[in-house]
């Protein structure tokens, strides 16, 4: 195989990481106001992804540092292209990450509805454009010969990239609900449970015609090969969340996304963002490479350090493994350690 | 203003504002580490609370420096492309290196030990807070290598063909002769830093609370100590740094100094001048003899390039103008006054902190116990000082390479993107510094109530022991830490 389209792929896997692992975190931050009714049971939920949430999101920036090693064109016309939105994910990150840590550091019901506010509006802000910006990456956008992008911030609002947008958030909504099903004792298990199917089957009937309509503008057989099989796993996801087997759904929710995503980048391949001006304005995993020494050189450094960061990575969910229920959170006092 | 403008400023405030947070984190991990592993070696209570103290105080600062990184990374491209397009090769590798390897580490191993009080063993516990620390310094290590670039491109080559600079030497760029005198100079600075934090918020609390005396002197003496050690190594470093840069950019050393005509031996460093503001006509200074030559050139009698000859050989070098229309053509001069004055304060916050942790270290000596209030202010002076010379240091660094991105090889002004409007660049720069203040207020206050509340008293933390089936701690026990 090329070492582009090694890099490629290791971009694909970076995005899929990212997506499948914050996606439910982002989930759990959207459901914050709809899965518990007081402060307690917030508060079970924050601490789900608590010691977790950082290390998701460290898969952005590693996809984004190795989309800027591997293809500069591509990182350059796709940040400085999709600025607006953008910018808008950037401060709702801040938003939030700030939020988890500084929200118990005051007792005080005005200061944690305030950063609740910021976790909800700081989820929900990246889970749908997100989504808006990959569906524009795959239907292409306009790009001029010197692989600027010529487009505003409506361009990229179009229908297509709306139910893009639409899509991700369903789906990490979803994602979200089985992981807290997963993840909690108590009447928020239940509630979770009972939302995560709902929210899939939404989730199950958008992402299809996303698909589809993906499917029909730039498919292969191989992305529709791997679109049927996501699919068929968020049913499969549902239908656990239905009766009530939490681990099976969550594995669902989560498989889903990762091929989800993987189907994306199988669309996508051998382009990296397809140019509607002119076809041979598209940037390609060729005309966008970083030179085959600096690959080469990261491809030694990803292949000794991938395997460790899953390693210690895996091992983190292994040491919080344990349910969270309402009796779990220390009273007021304790907390202020 | 066009986005030139908007985008320098931009990268000014959101680059200082990280940069308040970076060496305290750098700092602090390995300070609080070092409380824990006290506590674990000794057995003494005080360690503990100090542990959890300074603990808590270093992840509200943590907190912002790990979402403003973001905006770190996402903005080469958002604001500077034809940057990003030019040095992805070379300058693209180093930061996404640093992800894999610093990134994960600090951010996986910092749950772990926010977290893990009551389900790690306590070794274990203790050595996730080392790992966060070593990802720190692995992170500026890749970071470092990707400024030093900028400031003396090696082991590259331009391809004329692409239009790009290509990687040739990967080793030449992680060990470029201003990378390995930059890394020690900044991770002293940060021990320098987090040492005076510390120092300086218990000797703010020593004067007000004479119940932990035996408490707080630890940290102050701890951190005054580690102020002044590490204060000598950015000392050294820093000299080291000043005659590596009268090799690779001579101008920058010029321009430290507002030297316009090249010296003969013995050039003299002026301490403080008066003058006209573009530093052509000298007023009044005070100056020491023959300390530019031995800063530059490490010998008394050395001679110093003057900015008017440097002008002349770069315009023979670089034409009279490489696509500059931003800058004056041919200048190749960065803003005298900003790197005079920026050099000049680097160096002198620096040396009262130090002053100042010396006389910590003074007054507390053999157990004394001094109870002047101002010995409190003037603690939280120390790293507020510092705080201030790390900024000045990279203001100078930054701005003394100007007007180029990479030194002679790319200008900033063909660095910045050409697709981004005026209205785009400027929406950023109003909302992220609209941001970042509001988070700078709301982390003050906390910080301040956080130091006002002080350490908390001892609480024998769970012992998971090494885990597995005969884990001590109760299934249904409230956690030890939540959020």
């Amino acid at each position: 195989m090329e070492l582009t389209t090694i890099w490629f792929v290791v971009i694909a896997f970076l995005w899929i990481g990212y997506f499948a692992l914050e996606g439910f975190d982002f989930g759990v931050g959207m459901l914050l106001p709809v899965l518990a009714r007081n402060d307690t049971e917030r508060r079970v939920m924050i601490n789900t992804i608590g010691p977790v949430w950082d290390g998701n999101e460290v898969w952005l920036l590693v996809a984004g540092g190795a989309t800027f090693a591997a293809f500069p064109h591509w990182y350059a016309t796709l940040f400085s292209g999709f600025y607006l939105p953008l910018l808008l994910i950037l401060v709702a990150l801040i938003a939030r990450g700030v939020a988890f840590e500084y929200r118990h550091k005051r007792h005080d019901a005005q200061w944690q509805s305030r950063w609740d506010m910021a976790i909800v509006v700081g989820s929900l802000v990246p889970a749908l454009l997100w989504g808006v910006a990959f569906a524009n990456i795959l239907a292409g956008v306009p790009i001029d010969a010197d692989m600027e992008f010529t487009g505003s911030l409506l361009t990229l609002l179009n229908p297509f990239g709306l139910l893009g947008g639409l899509v991700t958030l369903t789906l990490f909504i979803t994602h979200g609900a089985t992981f807290i099903a997963l993840k909690t004792v108590g009447d928020i298990r239940v509630r979770a449970r009972a939302l995560a199917w709902k929210s899939g089957l939404v989730a199950a009937v958008l992402a299809v015609v996303f698909l589809v309509w993906l499917q029909v503008q730039t498919g292969t057989v191989a992305s529709a090969v791997v679109f049927a099989l996501a699919a068929l796993l968020l049913l499969a996801g549902v239908a656990a969340a239905y009766v009530g087997r939490e681990g099976v759904s969550f594995a669902g929710t989560f498989g889903a996304i990762a091929l989800a995503v993987a189907g994306m980048f199988v669309a996508l391949f051998p382009d990296v963002m397809p140019s509607s001006t002119d076809v041979a304005n598209s940037l390609t995993t060729t005309n966008a490479a970083a030179t085959s020494y600096s690959l080469r050189i990261m491809t030694w450094v990803a292949a000794i350090f991938t395997p460790l960061v899953l390693g210690y990575q895996t091992w983190t969910y292994w040491v919080f493994r344990r349910r969270i229920g309402t009796h779990h959170i220390p009273t007021a006092e304790l907390a202020s350690r | 203003m066009d986005v030139l403008d908007i985008a320098r400023i931009q990268f000014g405030v959101i680059t200082v504002y990280h940069f308040l947070f970076v060496p305290l984190t750098i700092g602090g991990t390995a300070l609080v580490a070092l409380l824990e592993t006290l506590w674990l070696r000794t057995h003494n209570p005080d360690y503990l609370r100090l542990t959890k103290f300074f603990g808590k105080l270093l992840l509200i600062n943590f907190a912002i420096g790990v979402v403003t990184g973001i905006v770190q990374e996402f903005q080469f491209g958002m604001n500077w492309s034809d940057y990003s397009r030019f040095v992805g090769d070379v300058f693209g590798a180093p930061l996404a290196i640093e992800g894999l390897l610093a990134f994960f580490l600090e951010s996986t191993f910092l749950g772990l030990w926010i977290f893990g009080w009551d389900k790690l063993p306590r070794g274990l516990h203790n050595a996730c807070m080392w790992i966060v620390h070593l990802g720190t310094l692995a992170s500026s290590w890749f970071i470092l290598a990707a400024n030093s670039w900028m400031q003396n491109p090696v082991g590259y080559r331009f391809n004329p063909d692409s239009g790009r600079a290509e990687l040739t030497d990967f080793a030449a760029v992680m060990f470029n002769k201003v990378q390995l005198v930059t890394f020690p100079h900044v991770v002293l600075a940060a021990y320098m830093t987090a040492g005076a934090a510390m120092a300086g918020v218990s000797v703010w609390l020593f004067v007000r609370r004479s119940a932990d005396h035996d408490l707080y002197r630890r940290t102050i003496r701890l951190g005054a100590a580690v102020t002044l050690l590490a204060g000598l190594g950015v000392a050294v470093s820093g000299d080291v740094q000043g005659k590596i840069m009268t090799e690779v950019q001579p101008m920058k050393m010029a321009a430290a100094e507002g030297l316009y005509e090249t010296s003969g031996s013995c050039a003299p460093f002026s301490l403080f001048t008066v003058g006209t503001p573009d530093g052509t006509q000298e007023k009044f200074s005070v100056t020491v003899p023959c300390l530019l030559s031995f800063l530059g050139t490490g010998s008394v009698d050395g001679e110093v390039q003057g900015i008017n000859d440097l002008r002349a050989t770069y315009r023979e070098e670089y034409g009279a103008d490489p696509g500059a229309t931003y800058y004056t053509p041919g200048d190749y001069t960065p803003v005298i006054p900003i790197t005079y004055w920026t050099f000049r304060f680097m160096i002198g916050m620096g040396l009262l902190a130090a002053a100042g942790s010396a006389l910590l270290l003074w007054v507390t000596r053999r157990g004394r116990t001094p109870s002047a209030r101002w010995l409190g202010t003037l603690g939280i002076g120390l790293p507020l000082a510092l705080l201030a010379s790390n900024s000045f240091g990279w203001i100078f660094t930054e701005m003394g390479r100007q007007p180029w991105a990479v030194f002679g090889v790319m200008t900033t002004e063909r660095a910045v993107s050409p697709g981004v409007s005026v209205f785009e660049a400027a929406t950023s720069l109003i909302v992220l510094t609209l941001v970042y203040a509001v988070l700078a207020v709301i982390e003050v206050r906390l910080i301040m109530s956080a130091v006002a509340a002080g350490a908390e008293p001892f609480l024998e933390p769970p012992d998971p022991g090494r885990g597995g089936t005969d884990d001590p701690v109760d299934d249904d026990a409230p956690l030890a830490f939540a959020y």
